[in-house]
């Protein structure tokens, strides 16, 4: 039996990329830094520049609604990771693994169908 | 040799981490610093082989879990004038609290060496992989992934039901 490939040498390509992409954004980040020209001023530095003169503080309690999408966008993004292994054995696992998938995705779409008639996705 | 020191360095950085969430008095850092410790516990699923359970932390908690954190500081009122003080009867109340825990944590860990779950004589080395979980996950344990659905529509209703009384 060979030996084992290496840690490093398994996981070279997936190191290489983050080093690339971290590279990316802090080189840029440092480049713009150093080279774009700096000329502040009371406006300039404003929250929201050009915009509406800002009342209070970003610190108010925001709307419900917010959350309630990103916990409905939480429990479908975990529903679609375990689709990951499925498909992966797709083939191997058969209609059984498919009868098994649809049962999982139907309770899934009874979810979906409840919260649409609901009307939790609607704003106002 | 080198998966030892990258153990060590991720080791330091997660407690560092998880302090610095714990001792930070923003909680929008404490949130960052949160994202810092799941992306060393992400590490650590790599390095035990367990390339699969890494990414979906990554993706679950770094990305969608911690954007529920932030909705949730965003909901709550965090005027730092009205930051209510606590008694100091709270104060030893959840310092015992977090003790038990420790406790309970330090006694299954060493008990996870008496039991000697991982033998590495006869480990495999690609049992985190996609394929394997997807073997075992649709074969052995499917009871509890069709469970994992009926918990979801539940999820589902439960949030819905909350944040909707109006409509009740």
């Amino acid at each position: 039996m060979e030996t084992a490939p290496s840690l490093f040498s398994l996981y070279f390509p997936i190191v290489l990329m983050a080093v690339v992409a971290i590279g990316f954004v802090v080189t840029t980040m440092a480049l713009t830094h150093a080279f774009g020209p700096k000329r502040p001023t009371k406006v300039k530095d404003d929250t929201f520049e050009c915009g509406i003169e800002v009342k209070g503080n970003a610190r108010s309690p925001f709307s419900v609604k917010y959350f309630l999408v990103a916990i409905l966008f939480v429990l479908f993004d975990v529903e679609v990771i375990f689709m990951y292994p499925w498909a992966v054995n797709f083939r191997e696992l058969g209609l059984f693994g498919l009868i098994e998938m649809f049962s999982f995705m139907g309770l899934m779409i009874v979810g979906l169908i409840y919260i649409i008639r609901r009307g939790a996705l609607k704003w106002d | 040799m080198l998966s030892e020191y990258i153990f060590w360095f991720l080791s330091f950085v997660a407690v560092f981490s998880a302090a610095g969430m714990i001792f930070s008095k923003n909680p929008v850092y404490s949130v960052l610093s949160l994202i810092v410790t799941f992306f060393a516990v992400a590490g650590h699923y790599f390095l035990l082989g367990a390339q699969f359970l890494a990414a979906v932390h990554i993706i679950v908690y770094a990305g969608a879990i911690m954007v529920l954190f932030l909705y949730v500081i965003m909901m709550l009122n965090l005027n730092e004038l009205e930051e209510e003080k606590k008694s100091l009867y709270t104060k030893a109340l959840s310092f015992f609290a977090g003790g038990v825990l420790m406790l309970v944590l330090i006694a299954v860990v060493r008990r996870t060496e008496e039991l000697q779950l991982i033998q590495p004589a006869v480990y495999n080395a690609d049992l985190g992989l996609t394929q394997h979980l997807g073997k075992v996950l649709y074969k052995e344990f499917l009871v509890p992934f069709e469970l994992a659905s009926v918990l979801f529509l539940s999820a589902m209703v439960g949030a819905v039901y909350l944040s909707k009384k109006d409509l009740a």
